[in-house]
């Protein structure tokens, strides 16, 4: 369902002002969403400044900053700090990335971060994304086949293994999905662009066997075609990709079915 | 019923729902597909003036003189003039819409310049039909 505003216990509030690194000059001011499930208060934005003379260029390098010197509280996901394990999506002036591919040169004035949006937030900066891994779930993401398994692997020409390029490098941190007005409305029956894309990946791969039903499972109003061509998907991907081509191909692949 | 009411609210009840129209950059095609809508409910509004008029012209000269009255007052044209917009840009958009289907046109630059294309085309479109009309007078 379409609710352009948020609910009551979600609207962010004034929240504190944190001082100023003692002995800096060179500050960047950040303002940062802030939630706590112990104290049943209403989120609130929260403002640090980061002495940028003893941090890195990163958006993740300057959250780092104010959890290590300034603020242990303040919670969020990272792991590999190179961009390919997709822990810490979260929006960031306004578009879903990656803090730690985010470079903080590109961005004007403060920095915002919110989580990434539309979505259930467990901490700070923390979203709960189970539906997100259970539609992932639901679109079978492994080869399917009913030939007998070959002695050796099963074989793929460098002209059907190309294909799979721009599709086999999503890292599931849900910056699509969580950036597609189409999922915040209908995200429960909407697949999301993420997922979709996967199951491209898998529709395209010329070893599978299973299309069909792949192509069977995602028929449907929802699920497939409520991607009404926005593209924030596109654009707010961190690695580049183009999940709304890919849906585009689905559905090109269910009317040349049909034919 | 009583220990009902006590039960503490369990966690994923209470988790609020994280900011998404209100902070997120508006997007060039994200800022065209809510136009693409407004401008579809438009030709709605605008498709029961063309209503009117017609049956106004199927009644007598009295009705049709009205219409004619109403629509062509300094309001009416404006909205005649939006109308006019709204069918282009829809128009456009439509046919971007159908080149996106085919799977074209939707990496970077090319969706940004289609995107480009139709707020140009509607607003160039609109201008040349009023004066074109204008001009016939």
């Amino acid at each position: 369902m379409v609710e352009l505003a948020l609910p009551k216990n979600s609207r962010p509030t004034a929240g504190k002002t944190w001082p100023k690194p003692q002995g800096a000059t060179n500050f960047r001011e950040f303002r940062i969403y802030r939630w706590n499930p112990d104290d049943g208060a209403n989120p609130r934005i929260d403002t640090y400044f980061v002495d940028m003379d003893d941090c890195g260029p990163m958006v993740l390098d300057a959250m780092l900053y104010i959890k290590s010197k300034i603020d242990p509280t303040l919670t969020f996901r990272r792991s590999c700090r190179e961009g390919i394990c997709g822990s810490c999506a979260m929006n960031i002036d306004g578009t879903n990335t990656l803090a730690c591919t985010m470079d903080l040169s590109a961005i004007k004035g403060a920095v915002k971060i919110y989580p990434l949006p539309h979505m259930p937030v467990i901490k700070d900066l923390v979203p709960d994304l189970t539906r997100f891994y259970a539609q992932h779930a639901s679109i079978e993401p492994w080869l399917q086949t009913d030939t007998p398994q070959p002695e050796a692997e099963w074989k793929q020409s460098p002209e059907d293994r190309f294909k799979l390029d721009g599709l086999y490098e999503c890292i599931l941190c849900a910056c699509c999905s969580t950036s597609c007005p189409s999922y915040w409305w209908n995200g429960d029956r909407y697949l999301g662009p993420a997922a979709l894309l996967q199951a491209y990946r898998w529709l395209i791969d010329s070893r599978d066997e299973s299309t069909g039903a792949r192509l069977d499972n995602l028929e449907d109003p929802f699920r497939l075609y409520r991607c009404h061509t926005i593209m924030n998907c596109a654009k707010a991907c961190p690695k580049g990709l183009n999940p709304a081509k890919a849906i585009a191909e689905i559905k090109n692949m269910m009317v040349q079915r049909q034919t | 019923m009583a220990e009902a009411k006590s039960r503490p609210v369990s966690p994923e009840a209470r988790r609020p729902l994280s900011p998404h129209l209100q902070i997120y950059r508006p997007m060039l095609t994200m800022m065209m597909s809510i136009m693409h809508r407004i401008t579809g409910i438009g030709l709605y509004l605008g498709t029961l003036l063309m209503a009117w008029w017609l049956i106004a012209a199927a009644t007598d000269a009295r009705a049709f003189a009205t219409v004619s009255a109403v629509l062509g007052s300094i309001p009416g044209r404006l909205i005649m003039f939006g109308f006019t917009w709204a069918l282009f840009h829809h128009m456009l958009g439509g046919i971007r819409h159908f080149i996106w289907d085919t799977g074209r046109g939707m990496d970077h630059p090319e969706r940004e310049y289609l995107a480009q294309a139709t707020l140009i085309g509607g607003i160039l479109l609109t201008i040349v039909v009023w004066v074109a009309a204008y001009m016939a007078r």
